[in-house]
């Protein structure tokens, strides 16, 4: 597969680097910059995009929000690979779902065609998401937004959803109020970590009694999602 | 933002088969207001707007344009737990708009979201916790007087406690629709209950206190009883109070809290109680709308009557609640006089607003009152300075009538309506010729 046949790959950032332009020109790549959503909605083809290159390592909030709009309830996921600084490495981390691959940048012009090369054919192998997060009695469609618990739906506002999703998928994983915060709501998100508190309270309401403890409280850090194997 | 939360809303609307979904509003006296739309309308409701005719609406009408626009808020989308089986119903609250997309100045939501926004763009955020007291009564025949379901008092676990089953009904309920129950218990009063909430932004809170009084009336009346948030509806016993716990956020941080202060209060909350206390008679219309308010605003039955405030003194008008193992995040004022019988978005409002006009202002906070006000004359309060809420609906208008601070805090069109309808209420009371009266003076006189 050669690049000019691999369909329109989006290049999402704030102003295009120079080499990063003359990389994919020369590898023959028909790619689109866009530095907004609505941009990137407006340019998107009618079978969608081939790819997409992220470049956070200059506007990380609107980086990141553009990654998390191609997930958005998409089954058929955009391949995505994410720039980043040495210093954003750290970012990577709890954003497994939201990129495919990932290059340092100042690149290697010859590292990012590889990676790009090998991102856009592989697609078929590992493009298809789970649809369906099962935890314990815990069911999450990620294909129709829906929930349930024991069989019984749980009928949650979005961003209720969107919370119980991120922790579903990262059980175990103790996150900070913060971290929730960005990952779940974005940086655009104005209210503080304060907000995480109330949805969860409102989370475990929902749940009920018996399975309200799927969301543990991890003090002075944050929450953990999943029940202790103590527990009968 | 809006766009994903419409488009979940759709999805969850198809994939659990909602065959009818309630438009919900309030309006300026503080009642529910509901349309009803099919499934087939939800989305141009969520894009457009739904049209219906405000006219009959209290304190919506104006006789040049009838039609107004109700754009739902997707973030209150909400399942109602009663529906049918395959034909479920859902709510969400709207926001009220003219026709040409500008908001409505008679719709309270909108008046709180301003100040909420005017917070926020200073870097607050306003949390509030409300605990609500309410009285259950079996119906009564007409013209008879209430009768309570138990004689229990304070925290009472009676046998066959009847209300308790009624209490743990509706906190289920309240629960699965997303809003969390701190305590519940017993009341001092016969059959009265008392349920608080949990703390949550401002907004949130004013439509879950709408969404509580709904439930605990289904809940009652699917039982046969019915539930009253009557502020006083049986003479000699404690009346009704809605206690509103407050407290202001920067980001993460609690700015009512400082470590270095004796009471744990930064110099912010102290101004803010001041702005409270000298602007309480203005707000108390709003936070107390009725004539029947005002009887239990009255001295020894645990309802605030001077303009004080104390930590653990419970006839003051503000109460600084000792926070648990110091917490800095649990550091809050709790406001006494509100009754559950006010309109939320407009009480919530005031209240915020007269705060706020307290930061700006740098007002100085008075002393702590120390003894049991309840306890000392006119004379002995005058000397400390300490005055009194108004003594009745009429007062609370006069003084809110000359308020500059409500005018602005509530809008022209609300403010005026407002006055108007409650003079109104006022003059028939005045007029009414009471029992009291009867048995008091017609054998003597």
């Amino acid at each position: 597969m050669t690049g000019s046949d691999s369909g329109l790959l989006l290049v999402f950032g704030e102003h295009i680097a120079p080499e990063l332009a003359r990389t994919l020109d020369l590898a023959g790549y028909n790619w689109k910059g866009a530095s907004s959503a609505a941009a990137v909605a407006e340019c998107e083809p009618s079978d969608g995009w081939s790819g997409a290159i992220i470049d956070v390592s200059v506007d990380i909030e609107a980086g990141w929000a553009a990654a998390r709009n191609l997930r958005r309830g998409d089954i058929e996921a955009v391949r995505i690979l994410v720039l980043v600084s040495g210093a954003q490495l750290g970012d990577l981390a709890h954003r497994d779902d939201l990129f495919d691959d990932f290059c340092l940048t100042p690149f290697h012009p010859t590292e990012l065609e590889a990676r790009l090369r090998h991102l856009l054919t592989t697609v078929s192998a590992t493009t298809v998401r789970p649809e369906v997060v099962v935890y314990d009695a815990l069911a999450l469609n990620l294909e129709t937004y829906q929930a349930s618990i024991a069989d019984r739906p749980l009928d949650l506002t979005y961003m209720e959803y969107e919370l119980l999703k991120f922790l579903a998928q990262n059980p175990g994983k103790v996150f900070s109020r913060e971290m929730l915060l960005s990952r779940v709501w974005g940086y655009d998100y104005y209210g503080g970590a304060r907000t995480v508190d109330v949805h969860v309270r409102r989370l475990r309401a929902k749940l009920g009694e018996e399975y309200a403890d799927l969301i543990q409280t991890v003090r002075s850090v944050g929450y953990r999602f999943g029940r202790s194997r103590w527990r009968s | 933002m809006r766009e994903q939360q419409c488009d979940y809303v759709l999805r969850t609307a198809a994939e659990r088969g909602v065959r009818m979904v309630r438009l919900w509003f309030t309006d300026v006296l503080g009642n529910l207001k509901s349309f009803a739309i099919s499934h087939n309308e939800l989305e141009n409701a969520l894009s457009d707007g739904m049209t219906f005719d405000g006219s009959s609406i209290d304190g919506f009408s104006r006789v040049q344009e009838a039609d107004v626009l109700a754009i739902p808020d997707p973030d209150t989308f909400q399942i109602l737990p009663w529906g049918d089986k395959g034909a479920a119903e859902a709510r969400v609250f709207c926001d009220i708009h003219h026709l040409d997309g500008t908001s409505f100045d008679g719709d309270p939501r909108q008046v709180l979201r301003r100040h909420v926004r005017a917070a926020r763009e200073r870097g607050f955020t306003f949390y509030i916790a409300p605990d609500i007291e309410f009285f259950y009564f079996n119906q009564p025949e007409p013209g008879e007087q209430p009768v309570p379901l138990d004689r229990g008092g304070y925290f009472d676990l009676t046998t066959r406690d009847v209300t308790g089953d009624l209490r743990k009904q509706t906190i289920r309920t309240l629960e699965q629709l997303g809003i969390p129950v701190e305590y519940s218990f017993h009341e001092d009063s016969p059959s009265q209950q008392e349920i608080d909430l949990r703390h949550d932004d401002a907004l949130t809170i004013a439509d879950s206190v709408m969404t509580f009084r709904l439930i605990v009336r289904e809940v009652a009346a699917s039982h046969g009883v019915y539930a009253t948030f009557m502020p006083k509806p049986l003479e000699g016993v404690q009346g009704s109070g809605m206690h509103t716990h407050l407290s202001l956020f920067a980001g993460d941080d609690n700015a009512f809290f400082d470590e270095n202060d004796p009471y744990n209060l930064s110099p912010l909350a102290k101004s803010f109680m001041a702005g409270l206390l000298r602007h309480a008679s203005e707000i108390t219309a709003i936070t107390n709308p009725t004539v029947n308010s005002y009887k239990r605003l009255v001295p020894g039955f645990e309802a605030p009557v001077h303009l004080s405030w104390a930590r653990n003194n419970r006839s003051g008008l503000i109460r600084v609640p000792i926070a648990k193992r110091g917490n800095p995040l649990a550091t809050r004022i709790e406001y006494r006089s509100p009754d559950p019988s006010c309109n939320p978005y407009l009480a919530f409002s005031v209240m915020l607003a007269a705060g706020m006009r307290g930061i700006e202002q740098g007002y100085e906070l008075p002393d702590e009152a120390g003894s049991n006000l309840f306890e000392l004359d006119d004379d002995a309060l005058n000397k400390l300075g300490i005055g009194q809420l108004p003594q009745s609906l009429s007062e609370a208008l006069r003084a809110m009538e000359e308020s500059e601070l409500v005018r602005e805090a509530l809008g022209e069109h609300i403010f005026e309506w407002f006055l108007r309808n409650k003079r109104r209420e006022w003059r028939d009371y005045k007029t009414h010729v009471s029992q009291f009266e009867i048995d008091r003076y017609l054998g003597v006189l």
